[in-house]
């Protein structure tokens, strides 16, 4: 009896055990499978956004370009007189950066910091090897501005390994000599607006989609295989098609001189003088936005839709009903999980449009996209750009999750 | 189910909007198709516009043989630039297609097991490069690659846009995978296949339309990028939507027009085929039920 | 989907596919008609020319074997009209002499490109085309080489090249090549015979002369200066009022009176195409390639020369450049009297050299005169202006994000 409940048991716990390492296999299997996709993303696609990130917080440049006269600003507090040591050590830094070749970013640093700094530091790295103690008024004799207060602190501030001064830049805040943080002089501040532009453009194109896109959906969702299939391919052509053929597309028609002017012109209610202004400016944006990304509206509530059975609504109708009542109360509410994907995808794509703007946005239709590529690209100020990413990130990660929360990941479909 | 559809035809009339209303709405839904499709449809006659114009001329409106022509076809094919800008879409396209296509097939088959750890955070991963706006990812990539030396390499290009093209992958064979009926190649291996055979013999051909589908998305997708090509591109990387990028900002010229019309039809014979691949996908489908 | 829409699609596709290999049929034929005409083109033309193409005595140039044979140089320029005048005066021969095969790249100024290759090491450009405030300014961040002035050739009567250049042309990294003028053109057809613009203030007075504006949105440079004398400030005030506070709120002000009405442009090709396609009435450019549109492609349009404001355009190399030895040649050889002249035969710039002056003659293929086209024909200069390179080396980086937000606002 004792040797059979033993056997028995035994072989229970070896038949559980056995059990257990087929499940752990195929865990193990099924993890190893996606384990490539994995590693490959997290080195090529995480690493960089983590870059980046990084950037708008760090920022050795000065450190490394001019090491002791950095060290010597350590202990100032920022009042007073800027410290002699930091004078005394720049001479030497100058003459090591210049010969290593690598002043030109400290310049770039400074410059970005304080207009003006440029021609300060060229001036002092070229008589460097001729200046002689005592330092303070030598570089006061090559210029005045050595000599005061705000010079040094913006210099110390620049020096900052690791700083959110480049969030407050994006921000269209700044420190002022006193470390007080303040709004930049209005001709200078244009962050602020751009986001706002930004998530409104963004807001707009996405309410214009669901308007548009909603009641085509319906219509392919409710009428015959053949012309749900056709309106499909006129559907799915655009969502094909390259988005910079389609920008393309509206220059042409949009343009003064362009295909939609000229129908105007040749009816009977625009003169030749009144062509419109449809490009180059937000009204530009906005359409060519709304064009590209309406399949994404229109794909998600279709099939929603077609999954919505008929009749749930016949059921309703046949309660009593009325035809608006059954779509407000039945079917409406049914088709949200499809809304609700397509208002997250075209939110989220409108939000970090660049392409579009930056050919048919003129100036007033310009998005923080294309400040982040000015800034990469043209005035290098590659701690800006990082931290413009890192907000505009922030925004498009906080309307993710408040969606999921609100509609759920799994009941959401795309294509 | 299906009987019972194909013997009644008719729309499924939930809504009576009466007949004004009828019209109505088709008259908008009309209206939403002539947006969709309109700026295509204007570029293609375009193209051949003898005159650099961008616009109807009377001799094009008037069916007049002298104002068509194809001299921004020519253009296109004696332009070496254009020419080259093709062949680098292709290899981009082929390899990051080939690197998506792999990855994201082998995750999404570990991703349909019922046992799979982690699933919920490696979804989430896998579709992010759908979420997180290109231009910051081409600016993370710009410094990263460039630290690597892939910058202004057709590497860095194929790998950049390898991860923008694996959640379209993903997505799609999940899909096709969450379908697909795993007793099948359970089945034939209790009939005495081997794990190899059964795959080849059974299950890829299953799932090779859902897969085909993915790789034309994720080729399409590397077909039109131009973000990561502004950022990490050199003047050897030049693909088709960069040049066009650079014709448009320069001097718009209606050879543009002809590319765009190239497009339009490589984007219409990607359509296409996936639509095949879907209806196969289908009639598999009608056969496990 | 219905296979029936897939037929159509499918039909639809080959069609299109059958009108385009139709061209390669077609194409054929008349590629070679193209060929013929400019053939036809080119010999109408030689007879005319007095200045025969550089048949220049380089000394030591013939019968050895060629110095460059199988490198590569590439030379960055502006693009289009005057990338052509320089790949016709400077690529061509330099090839011919040299055996270095020139590499054409376009870009828009600025010197963010060569600092992003300097300072990552990947130097993909050689010689660069600049205008002379960016060249200062990257020369003065270490991004240009130096340049020798000894290696300049001197002019035909042994004049050293330090004379014979014209003031300011030779900097530490870098040589003028030609003087250029930011001017205003206008389409003589969108304004009354009797009502024509003729000074730079029409320029900004939409009131009497309506019509759009073109106005270049890459750099506040030129911009300004010419909204400050539209404004009233007398030439040689432009740029000490432009200094203060006062002096930039002054020229946005007078910008934004033109604001609603200005289309923007980038590239210097972009000016008299806004023109041609009736986009704009009137716009700012180089002069050029106004020129280039006028002569060339018989275009109704006119040069304002009121106010026009002169600047340098010269040839820097990128620190660091993989074929550096090339580029000196390069500079070395379009530097020279000869180039400089034969460039003038294709576009309406003026060339640096005194000994290059003689020398400029007629346009290449249109036959025109070009004295009185070029910035410093005397009736044209009565109310220039010349770039302050060395006061945008130091306000351009600051200008330009003002000027950047100031667009952004819109």
């Amino acid at each position: 009896m004792d040797m059979t409940v033993t056997a028995s048991q035994a072989l229970r716990a070896d038949l559980s055990a056995a059990i257990e390492r087929t499940n752990k296999r195929a865990r193990s299997s099924a993890f190893w499978m996606a384990m490539p996709l994995v590693a490959f993303l997290t080195v090529f696609f995480v690493l960089p956004i983590g870059d980046i990130l990084w950037r708008s917080v760090y920022n050795p440049t000065l450190s490394e370009v001019l090491p002791h006269t950095t060290n010597a600003l350590v202990s100032w507090n920022g009042r007073g007189n800027p410290p002699i040591r930091a004078y005394n050590a720049l001479p030497q830094d100058l003459i090591n950066a210049q010969s290593k070749d690598i002043l030109g970013k400290a310049v770039t640093r400074l410059n970005i910091e304080m207009p003006g700094f440029r021609s300060m530091l060229i001036k002092a790295a070229r008589s460097a090897d001729q200046l002689s103690a005592p330092y303070a008024p030598a570089f006061g004799a090559l210029d005045s501005r050595w000599g005061s207060r705000e010079t040094w602190v913006k210099f110390k501030n620049a020096a900052e390994v690791y700083t959110l001064g480049f969030y407050l830049a994006a921000l269209d805040l700044e420190r002022n000599v006193d470390g007080q943080i303040i709004q930049k002089p209005q001709e200078d501040s244009i962050y602020v607006t751009l986001f706002l532009r930004t998530f409104v453009i963004a807001g707009l194109v996405t309410v214009l989609c669901l308007f548009i896109g909603y009641p085509l959906a319906f219509m392919m969702a409710n009428t015959t295989p053949f012309w749900r299939n056709s309106m499909m391919v006129l559907v799915l052509l655009p969502f094909w098609t390259s988005v910079i053929v389609r920008t393309t597309a509206w220059i042409v028609l949009l343009q003064r001189e362009g295909v939609v002017n000229d129908l105007a012109v040749a009816s009977p209610f625009f003169a030749e003088t009144e062509r419109m202004d449809l490009i180059h400016n937000m009204t530009g944006t906005l359409i060519a936005m709304t064009h590209i990304l309406l399949p994404f509206m229109i794909l998600p509530i279709y099939s929603v839709m077609i999954a919505i059975p008929p009749h749930y609504v016949r059921a309703a109708r046949s309660l009593g009903a009325s035809a608006p009542g059954a779509f407000w109360q039945v079917y409406l509410p049914l088709s949200m999980p499809g809304v609700g994907a397509g208002v997250l995808l075209v939110f989220i794509l409108a939000a970090g449009f660049y392409i579009t703007p930056a050919l048919v946005g003129g100036d007033s239709g310009q998005m923080i996209g294309n400040f982040i590529s000015f800034h990469m690209n043209e005035t290098l100020n590659w701690g800006l750009a990082a931290a413009l990413s890192g907000l505009l990130l922030a925004g498009v990660l906080i309307m993710y999750f408040i969606f999921i929360r609100t509609i759920g990941l799994d009941r959401m479909r795309v294509a | 189910m299906s009987i019972a559809e194909a013997t009644k035809p008719r729309p499924r009339k939930a809504f009576d909007l009466g007949s004004a209303g009828t019209i109505a709405f088709r008259a908008y839904c009309l209206l939403v198709l002539a947006f969709l499709i309109a700026p295509l449809l204007v570029i293609v006659p375009l193209s051949f516009n003898a005159e650099p114009y961008f616009t109807f001329t009377q001799s094009m409106l008037q069916l007049d043989p002298t104002g068509w022509s194809y001299r921004w076809y020519e253009e296109l094919r004696n332009n070496p630039q254009w020419l080259e800008s093709v062949k680098n879409s292709f290899i981009v396209a082929v390899f990051s297609t080939l690197i998506a296509t792999v990855l994201g097939t082998f995750a999404a088959i570990g991703l349909t097991r019922p046992n799979m750890p982690y699933r919920g955070l490696i979804m989430a991963l896998a579709l992010s490069p759908m979420i997180v706006p290109v231009i910051i990812v081409a600016a993370g990539m710009s410094f990263v690659y460039g630290g690597w030396g892939l910058k202004q390499t057709h590497l860095g290009l194929i790998l950049a846009h390898a991860t923008l093209g694996i959640p379209f992958v993903v997505v799609t064979m999940t899909a096709t995978l969450s379908t697909f009926d795993r007793r099948l190649s359970q089945a034939a291996q209790g009939l005495g296949a081997t794990p190899i055979q059964s795959f080849f013999e059974v299950t890829f051909p299953l799932i090779m339309p859902g897969l085909a589908a993915g790789a034309l998305f994720a080729f399409a997708t590397s077909f039109d990028e131009l973000v990561t090509v502004l950022f990490l591109g050199g003047p050897d990387q030049v693909t088709i939507p960069r040049q066009m990028w650079s014709g448009i900002r320069e001097q718009i010229s209606p050879a543009i027009l002809a590319a765009a019309t190239l497009l339009i039809c490589v984007a219409a014979t990607l359509l296409i085929l996936v639509q095949l691949a879907q209806n196969q996908q289908k009639s598999y489908g009608g056969m496990k039920s | 989907m219905s296979k029936t829409i897939l037929y159509v699609l499918l039909a639809a596709v080959a069609l299109i596919a059958a009108i385009v290999a139709g061209l390669y049929v077609f194409g054929q034929n008349s590629e070679e008609l193209a060929n013929d005409m400019s053939r036809d083109m080119q010999t109408r033309a030689m007879p005319e020319l007095p200045v025969s193409t550089p048949a220049a005595p380089i000394p030591g140039a013939a019968g050895q074997a060629k110095q460059f044979a199988g490198r590569e140089v590439t030379v960055v320029s502006w693009g289009s009209a005057y990338t052509r005048s320089q790949i016709e005066a400077y690529h061509k021969p330099f090839a011919a002499q040299t055996g270095a095969k020139v590499a054409s790249i376009d870009y828009n100024g600025g010197i963010a490109q060569i600092k992003t290759q300097v300072d990552s090491n990947t130097q993909f450009w050689d010689v660069v085309d600049m205008e002379v405030a960016d060249a200062v300014r990257a020369c003065d961040e270490g991004l240009l080489e130096k340049i020798d002035p000894a290696m300049l050739p001197p002019a035909y009567d042994g004049t050293p090249a330090m004379q014979d250049f014209i003031p300011n042309a030779i900097q530490p990294c870098s040589v003028t090549t030609i003087i250029f003028s930011h001017v205003v053109a206008f389409d003589t057809t969108k304004f009354p015979a009797d009502k024509q613009p003729s000074t730079l203030a029409d320029f900004f007075d939409t009131a009497k002369f309506p019509g759009k504006r073109g106005l270049r949105k890459t750099s506040p440079k030129i911009n300004l200066e010419m909204a400050l004398r539209a404004a009233g400030v007398a030439g040689p005030d432009v740029y000490a009022t432009l200094a203060t506070p006062e002096g930039q709120a002054k020229a946005f002000a007078q910008l934004d009176k033109i604001r609603k009405d200005v289309l923007w442009w980038e590239t210097g090709a972009q000016p008299p195409q806004l023109l041609a396609d009736g986009e704009v009435a009137m716009t700012t450019g180089y002069n050029g390639r106004f020129f280039d549109a006028q002569i060339v492609e018989k275009k109704p349009f006119k040069i304002i020369w009121d106010g026009q404001i002169q600047e340098h355009d010269v040839l820097g190399i990128v620190k660091g450049a993989k074929n550096k030895d090339v580029a000196l040649e390069f500079i070395r050889f379009a530097t020279g009297t000869v180039p400089l002249a034969e460039q003038a035969r294709f576009i309406a710039y003026g060339p640096a050299r005194r000994s290059s002056l003689p020398l400029v003659s007629i346009h290449a293929t249109a036959g025109v005169d070009m004295k009185p086209h070029m910035p410093n024909a005397p009736e044209n200069e009565t109310n220039a202006m010349q770039v302050d390179a060395a006061w945008w080396a130091e306000y351009q980086e600051e200008l330009n994000l003002r000027w950047a937000a100031w667009l952004a606002r819109g």
